[in-house]
C-alpha cells in the first residue's frame, strides 16, 4: 500500500507540488495525468526518495519513507522518464549492476535478471551492448531494470516516451502482466489514451494541484456534458471556437486533427440542429458523429486548456 | 553494502575500459609528451646530444691573439663557434639564429698586450646577444674571459709579438711620469724576468728540449659528478618527465570524473542510483575508489613504459613510490568529486577546472622542474599539491631516497584528499534536477 499525504514542494517562488494526496493498493494502477510541468515527475521523485518534500509524507506499508538508505526503498522500483542505462555495457551487465545496487546475491540476481529479460522479451539480446538496441528495446530494458529487486510498487514516469506503437503495445502488455501479479503501478503520462487503457484510477494534476481523482467512469460523470459531437469539417482553418462557445448548448469546443469536437447535452445529439451548428460557425461539414468524451475532454473541461497545449 | 559498493566500482572500471580506443589514446598522449620532455631535459644520464650554443666570431684584428682566441673558443664543448662578418653576425643574432656574436676589434692583440701590464687603454670586445637567451649570455661571458686570459697571457709571455711588447714596455717604463719609482722598479724586474725566461726557453729549444708555449692557465680543473641514487646510476630525465606528464593527464582524468558526475546528475541514471537504498558516502566513495584505481593504472603503465624503453628505475623506496602513487590517485579522485560538487553549469565548470588543473600542473613542476622557478616561486609552490607529488616521485625514482622521504609528500597529499573530499561531501547537491 502506498499513501501520499499532502505533499508540497517549491523551487524558489515556483510551486511544483501543492498538497498532493493519493493512495494505491496492491494490484492497483493509478495514473497521474497532466501536461508537462504539472508536477507529475516531482511527485514521483518525492515518492522515490529523490527529492525531499517541503511538507507532507510518503507512507509505504504504513511506514514513512525516511532518508537515502531507508530499507523501505526496496519496495519501490523506479522507471525514470530518461533512459537510465549504460549504452557501453551489455544488457546483462546493466541488469547485474542494477541488481547489485539492491544487494541481491549472485544466485538471486541471476534468477531475477532471467525473469525480467523474459518478461520484456529481450532474453536473446542479453549479451548485446545497449548501444545496439532500438529505442523501443531500450525502453523495455529500462522497465526490466526496475523489476530486479521485485518491488511491490512501480513508479513509471512516462515510460513510453518516444517509442513506436509496437513497442508501446509490448510495454503495455508487460505492465498488464505486472498488474495481474499484484504490483502497484503509479503511471505518469500526458497521453490520455494510455491512462484510459491501463489505469484503474486517474489523478489529474495541473499547476501542482490535484484537480480530479477518480475512476475513468467517475471522471466522466463529473462532466457537465455527456456526449461529444465530432464534426469533420471541409475547411477547418479559421474556425473560431469562441463563436460556438457563445451558444447556450455548447459546453466545450476544440479543433483537433481537422475535427471539431463539441461537448453537448445528451438531448442535443439526436437534434436536427447539429448541422446548423457547423453552419453557424460558417463552415461546411462532411460528417457528424457522436463520441464518448475522452480524458482530453475531461482535462479541457476541468482546466480550460488542452493537455498538449500546456 | 559491500555488493553495491563493489558493483559501483566495477561498473566505473568496465565503462573506462569499454572504450579501448579512448584508453589507448589516453595512455599514448602522456607517453609521447613524457618522451619529448624527457629528451629535452637531459634524456638518459646525458647520453642524449646536448645542444651547443651557436656563437659567431667576427675577427676585425686578424692577429695571433685573435686567431688564438677563436681556436680556444672553438674547442669549448659548450660552444658552436663559427667565423662571420659583422653585419651577417648582427643579422643572425637579431633573427635568433645565433645566441651571441663576439666582435674582436682592430688592434685588439696590441692593445690587450699593453693593457695586460700597464692596465691602460683596454680594448673592448663587442658581445652581441639575443635578449631571449640572457641566461646563456653569462655562460658565454665566462668562457670568453677564461679564453682571453689564456690566449693573451700566452702570447705576452711566449709569443713573438709578446716579446716585442715586453721590450717596448721596458722602454716605456722609464718615460712614464705617472708611475711611482718603486712601482717602476718592480715592473722592470718583472719584465726583465720575462725576457730572461724567454731567452732560457730559446736556448732549451735550440738544444732540442720540449718547450711548449705557456702562459696563464686556469689554476684548476673541474671534476663533474652527478649526485644521484648511487655512484653507478646516472640521472634520467625521463623519470621526471613521465612523472610530470602522468600527473598532468591523471589530473585531467580527475577533471573528467567531475564533469561526468555533473552530467550524471541530470540523467535518469542518477535517479535510478538515488532511488536505490544507497548512502551518499557509498555513491561518492565508490566513484573516488574507481577513479583512484584508474589513476594508479595510468601511472603504472606510464612508469612501466618508461622503465622498459628509457630505463627509468625506482632507485628509492618501492613502497614509498607505491604510497605516493596511491596518495596522488586518491587526491585526484577527491579533486574530481570537488569539481562535481562546486560546479553549476557544465561549460563554466569545465572552464574553471581546466584552468585550476593547468595551474596545478604548471606550479607543481610537472612541465619544467621547479629549480628553474625564481626563489620566491619555489618557496610559495609548496602549497600546490602537485608539487608534493612531483617532489615525491623524483625522490623515489632518480634521486633514490628512502621511504622517509616519501612520508611528507604522502601526508600532504592525503591532507588535500581529506580537504577536497570534505568539500565534495558537504557541497554536493544530492537532490535530482527537477
Amino acid at each position: 500500500m502506498l499513501e501520499v499525504k499532502n505533499l508540497k514542494k517549491s523551487y524558489g517562488k515556483v510551486v511544483a507540488v501543492d498538497g498532493v494526496n493519493l493512495r494505491a493498493g496492491a494490484g492497483e494502477s493509478v495514473g497521474l495525468l497532466g501536461p508537462n510541468g504539472a508536477g507529475k515527475t516531482t511527485t514521483v521523485s518525492i515518492i522515490a526518495g529523490l527529492l525531499r518534500p517541503d511538507s507532507g509524507e510518503v507512507l509505504i506499508e504504513d511506514k514513512p519513507l525516511r532518508g537515502d538508505t531507508d530499507p523501505i526503498k526496496r519496495n519501490i522500483g523506479l522507471v525514470p522518464q530518461d533512459l537510465a542505462l549504460y549504452d557501453e555495457l551489455s544488457a546483462l551487465n546493466n541488469l547485474s549492476f542494477f541488481a547489485a545496487l539492491y544487494e541481491l546475491d549472485r544466485a538471486r540476481a541471476k534468477r531475477s535478471i532471467g525473469e525480467a529479460l523474459d518478461l520484456v522479451g529481450l532474453a536473446d539480446r542479453a549479451k548485446h551492448k545497449v548501444a545496439t538496441f532500438s529505442g523501443g528495446m531500450k525502453r523495455r530494458l529500462n522497465l526490466a531494470a526496475a523489476l530486479l529487486h521485485d518491488p511491490q510498487i512501480l513508479l513509471l514516469d512516462e515510460p513510453t516516451v518516444g517509442v513506436d506503437p509496437q513497442s508501446r503495445h509490448a510495454i503495455f502488455e508487460n505492465l498488464e502482466t505486472l498488474k495481474s501479479r499484484g504490483k502497484t503501478l503509479i503511471y505518469t503520462t500526458h497521453y490520455m489514451e494510455e491512462a484510459e487503457r491501463l489505469c484503474d484510477r486517474i489523478i489529474i494534476i495541473d499547476h501542482g494541484k490535484v484537480i480530479a481523482n477518480d475512476t475513468l467512469h467517475g471522471l466522466h460523470r463529473m462532466l457537465p456534458v455527456t456526449n461529444v459531437l465530432a464534426i469533420e469539417l471541409e475547411n477547418p482553418e479559421g474556425l473560431r471556437t469562441e463563436q460556438l462557445l457563445a451558444l447556450p448548448e455548447i459546453h466545450s469546443a476544440e479543433v483537433r486533427d481537422g475535427v471539431l469536437r463539441v461537448g453537448v447535452p445528451q438531448s442535443f445529439c439526436g437534434s436536427a440542429r447539429r448541422p446548423a451548428m457547423a453552419h453557424g460557425a460558417g463552415h461546411n461539414y462532411q460528417h457528424v458523429a457522436s463520441e464518448r468524451p475522452d480524458l482530453e475532454t475531461v482535462f479541457l473541461t476541468l482546466t480550460g486548456r488542452s493537455l498538449r497545449d500546456s | 553494502m559491500m555488493i553495491s559498493f563493489g558493483a559501483l566500482v566495477r561498473k566505473d572500471l568496465l565503462l573506462f575500459f569499454s572504450d579501448r580506443r579512448a584508453v589507448i589514446v589516453g595512455l599514448l598522449v602522456p607517453i609521447i609528451c613524457g618522451s619529448f620532455f624527457g629528451y629535452l631535459f637531459g634524456g638518459q644520464g646525458g647520453k642524449s646530444e646536448t645542444s651547443r650554443m651557436k656563437v659567431l666570431f667576427t675577427d676585425q684584428d686578424d692577429s695571433a691573439i685573435s686567431r688564438g682566441l677563436f681556436s680556444q673558443l672553438a674547442a669549448d664543448k659548450n660552444l658552436d663557434v663559427k667565423p662571420s662578418a659583422l653585419e651577417i653576425a648582427r643579422t643572425a643574432v637579431r633573427k635568433g639564429k645565433a645566441t651571441a656574436a663576439i666582435v674582436i676589434p682592430k688592434q685588439f692583440g696590441v692593445d690587450a698586450g699593453r693593457a695586460f701590464f700597464a692596465g691602460e687603454k683596454k680594448p673592448e670586445i663587442g658581445l652581441l646577444y639575443d635578449p631571449s637567451h640572457s641566461m646563456e649570455l653569462g655562460m658565454v661571458q665566462g668562457i670568453l674571459s677564461g679564453a682571453v686570459m689564456q690566449v693573451v697571457s700566452k702570447e705576452v709571455f711566449t709569443g713573438q709579438h709578446g716579446r716585442e711588447m715586453v721590450k717596448e714596455s721596458l722602454s716605456q717604463i722609464e718615460g712614464n711620469t705617472r708611475m711611482a719609482t718603486a712601482e717602476k722598479s718592480i715592473l722592470r724586474d718583472l719584465l726583465t724576468s720575462v725576457e730572461r725566461w724567454n731567452e732560457q726557453q730559446d736556448r732549451a729549444h735550440a738544444s732540442g728540449q720540449d718547450t711548449a708555449a705557456r702562459g696563464l692557465t686556469m689554476p684548476y680543473a673541474t671534476r663533474e659528478e652527478a649526485i644521484t641514487a648511487g655512484s653507478n646510476i646516472q640521472y634520467n630525465g625521463y623519470a621526471h618527465s613521465f612523472g610530470g606528464m602522468g600527473i598532468q593527464f591523471i589530473l585531467f582524468m580527475g577533471l573528467d570524473v567531475g564533469v561526468r558526475l555533473l552530467l550524471l546528475r541530470q540523467s535518469g541514471l542518477w535517479q535510478r542510483l538515488r532511488a536505490a537504498p544507497l548512502s551518499s558516502t557509498v555513491l561518492l566513495g565508490s566513484r573516488a575508489v574507481s577513479a583512484a584505481m584508474i589513476a594508479a593504472f595510468i601511472l603504472f603503465v606510464l612508469f612501466g613504459f618508461a622503465r622498459v624503453v628509457f630505463g627509468v628505475r625506482i632507485q628509492g623506496s618501492f613502497v614509498g613510490f607505491l604510497g605516493i602513487c596511491a596518495a596522488f590517485s586518491l587526491m585526484t579522485a577527491a579533486f574530481g568529486l570537488m569539481i562535481a560538487a562546486l560546479g553549476k553549469t557544465l561549460e563554466a565548470t569545465r572552464g574553471y577546472s581546466v584552468m585550476a588543473t593547468l595551474l596545478m600542473v604548471m606550479l607543481g613542476g610537472a612541465w619544467v622542474p621547479t629549480f628553474v622557478f625564481p626563489p620566491w616561486l619555489q618557496k610559495s609552490t609548496v602549497i600546490v599539491p602537485t608539487r608534493w607529488a612531483m617532489d615525491g616521485l623524483d625522490a623515489m625514482t632518480w634521486r633514490g631516497l628512502g621511504l622517509s622521504a616519501a612520508l611528507a609528500p604522502i601526508a600532504v597529499m592525503l591532507g588535500f584528499t581529506l580537504l577536497f573530499g570534505s568539500v565534495a561531501i558537504t557541497r554536493f547537491r544530492w537532490e535530482a534536477e527537477a
